[in-house]
């Protein structure tokens, strides 16, 4: 029974019913070359140790798992720890999966590497990556994104990057993913599309969830060093859900309950959220079969965050599948409640989380404080806030 | 035999070739789509692809995106668009076929939907998003209730994904001219004829180029290619402009025809 959480994918990109590969036909050679590739580079001793030499030495891995000993206090419940992927080079967890793209698409002689990004986290780790591997970098970025995080905007140009801004559609992330889909259907025999999370065809939501596992392998590692057992519970953000797979997917095994938190918004009822499991339900998009925010005829719904991040309409398929199993439980957290913990955890610890990360601050009080102080819960801590700074002050009504 | 089969035997008998105008359903309106289908038929298109709009049309250009965006705007949806057909087939027996994303049929239901579309008088789908290898679900109702499923080919296909998709295809194979969404620029080259020859000579199946062709010299050089050829953005545009189409379309059949002299 365990052992089915780790037989996914099957060879075609399935997780239960979810999953798969959903593409126009001319992007099939190029995600069947990238799957390819990526299952020889997993046994590639000279990449795997090149990859482990940047992830410390580049990245800063291990990032610390930190005992959140004033925030536990001031709660009152569980043992908070926070895994700091806020401290990983360019200010995320996105690097992770970026850099191990680069490296990849480098690999398989691609010349030009294009992103989506929607907090422009993943379009800085990607031209961070590209700049490291000495590839040409275009990144496609909302337009209500581009304003939203002109500071990542600012930072993808110095790394050399180009950002292309889409006025199309709804102007935020899924329209940018629409255009990289576009460019790389026309420019797939030389660019190489580094998707940010584990979402779209297969192989991307297995190996992003890959790249991203190593935040679990080394939380699993540090809580049993540090507490001499596992954690009661793991909670992460859900944008397209890798940095919470990431967390999840080495705990897997083990029997812990796992929560993951999706954007709120203004609240389920409202229209206004990201909450694709409470407000969705079964459908194709974007490259994979998974839940999706539709309407009655089956046209994709615009969503609202306060965090670009988590502003999408679909899930990643493998949350699906976990959920269905029973594994993985899904709750959302609004934007205001996101916006408390983001001042709270600045003020008790002096960490300024990112707004996407915020919500799982704010599910982990919650939760810390319906467990008792016998329990241990570790929070995905999966940026740091600077690139939201801005867009709090505006929305404080401060300017700056 | 189905329509779609029909139209083609019967222009491989008078050597020519089809032509499949593609237009945007409910742009402006559904009634102007009625309108235009049957200038369209009286301009000499063998075969209609009627798109169906779709909120992330990922696999079109901007025209047709826009196009897209104005049909939704006007409240088109498929259901709209089966009544629309249903409405045609009183008067037309032309050939039509939808042309969709996968998500729409998907969340209509995707056996109802065969059902729906073959009782319109629908001839057959083409979804962008759709690979034969996840087709399971629809070609076995499309199989049973007699709707063709057309698969697309493109430039970089290999040679399994060649032989997965002309297995799958039914009616026709719809062969991108070029690795780009709708409306980029079109180029023929020697790889490319040489796949189309192999993909018609082994699939014994009918092949219709489109993508990129946007005038009349270019239909008639990829109409010696294949048994089709699809015109959609330089009329989608046409119409976004309010031009007539009648005139335009008649001169892509013209270039052609001409064809037939070649054969
Ligand atoms: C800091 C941070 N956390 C979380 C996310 C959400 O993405 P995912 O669910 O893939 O981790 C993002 C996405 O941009 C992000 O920048």
């Amino acid at each position: 029974m365990k052992k089915q959480f780790f037989n996914v994918p099957d060879s075609s990109g399935h997780f239960g019913q979810y999953g798969g590969r959903f593409v126009p036909e001319t992007l099939m050679p190029a995600l069947i070359e990238l799957e390819e590739a990526y299952l020889n580079l997993k046994k590639d001793k000279t990449f795997l140790r090149k990859l482990k030499e940047l992830q410390k030495d580049f990245i800063g891995r291990a990032t610390p798992l930190y005992f959140a000993e004033n925030l536990t206090q001031k709660i009152g419940g569980a043992k908070i720890y926070l895994k700091r992927e806020d401290l990983c080079h360019t200010g995320a967890h996105k690097i992770n999966n970026a850099l191990a793209q680069a490296l990849l698409a480098k690999k398989m002689g691609k010349t030009r590497v294009i992103a989506e990004t929607g907090a422009g986290q993943h379009g800085v780790a990607t031209a961070t990556g590209a700049a490291l591997a000495g590839l040409e970098c275009d990144v496609y970025m909302g337009a209500e994104d581009v304003r939203r995080q002109s500071l990542n905007v600012f930072r993808m140009k110095l790394l050399g990057a180009k950002v292309i801004e889409v006025t199309l559609g709804s102007k935020t992330l899924k329209d940018a993913i629409n255009e990289a889909l576009r460019d790389w259907t026309t420019n797939v025999r030389n660019t190489h599309y580094v998707m940010g999370t584990a979402f779209g065809p297969h192989p991307y939501p297995m190996m992003v969830r890959n790249f991203q596992s190593v935040i679990g392998q080394e939380a699993r590692r540090q809580i049993l060093q540090k507490e001499k057992r596992l954690p009661d519970c793991l909670i992460a953000c859900v944008g397209g859900g890798s940095n919470s797979i990431g967390l999840f997917h080495p705990f897997l095994k083990d029997n812990i309950k796992m929560i993951g938190v999706e954007a709120g918004g203004l609240g389920v009822k409202s229209g206004k959220h990201a909450a694709r499991f409470a407000g969705g339900s079964l459908g194709v998009f974007q490259g994979c079969k998974s839940y999706l925010l539709q309407d009655d005829d089956g046209n994709v719904l615009g969503t609202h965050s306060v965090s670009a991040g988590l502003d999408y309409a679909s899930v990643g398929p493998e949350h699906a599948y976990l959920r269905d199993m029973h594994k993985v439980e899904y709750t959302s957290v609004k934007d205001n409640e996101a916006l408390k913990a983001f001042e709270l955890l600045s003020r008790t610890e002096g960490i300024i989380p990112a707004l996407e990360s915020s919500h799982a601050i704010a599910q982990g009080i919650k939760t810390a404080k319906k467990l008792g102080n016998k329990s241990i819960i570790i929070i995905n801590l999966s940026g740091r806030g600077d690139k939201d700074v801005q867009e709090v002050a505006k929305i404080k009504g401060i300017s700056l | 035999m189905s329509r779609i089969s029909k139209a083609f035997s019967h222009l491989h008998e008078t050597g020519s070739k089809a032509l499949i105008p593609y237009i945007m359903a409910g742009d402006p309106s559904l009634e102007a789509t009625k309108k235009y289908i049957s200038d369209l038929e009286a301009a000499g298109a063998d075969i209609i692809e009627l798109g169906v709009p779709f909120s992330d049309p990922l696999a079109d250009g901007p025209t047709i995106q826009r196009a897209s965006e104005r049909a939704l705007k006007h409240g088109t949806t498929l259901k709209k668009v089966l009544a629309l057909v249903t409405e045609i087939r009183k008067t037309s027996e032309i050939p039509i076929i939808l042309m969709t994303y996968y998500n729409l049929i998907f969340h209509y239901g995707v056996r109802t939907f065969v059902q729906d579309a073959v009782k319109a008088g629908v001839d057959g789908v083409i979804i962008p998003d759709l690979i034969p290898d996840e087709a399971d679900e629809l070609i076995v109702p499309a199989r049973k209730y007699g709707l063709d499923t057309i698969f697309l080919l493109a430039p970089t296909s290999t040679k399994d994904r060649i032989a997965i998709a002309t297995k799958a295809a039914t009616g026709f194979i719809y062969y991108v001219s070029m690795t780009g969404i709708t409306g980029s620029r079109l180029t023929t080259g020697k790889a490319m004829r040489d796949t189309l020859n192999s993909i018609r000579k082994d699939a014994g199946k009918p092949v219709a180029i489109g993508f990129g062709v946007s005038t009349p010299d270019e239909a008639a050089k990829v109409a010696v290619l294949a048994d089709g050829v699809i015109v959609g953005s330089a009329i989608v545009k046409r119409i976004a402009e309010g031009k007539d189409i009648k005139k335009f379309v008649r001169s892509l059949k013209n270039a052609i025809s001409k064809n037939r002299a070649v054969k």
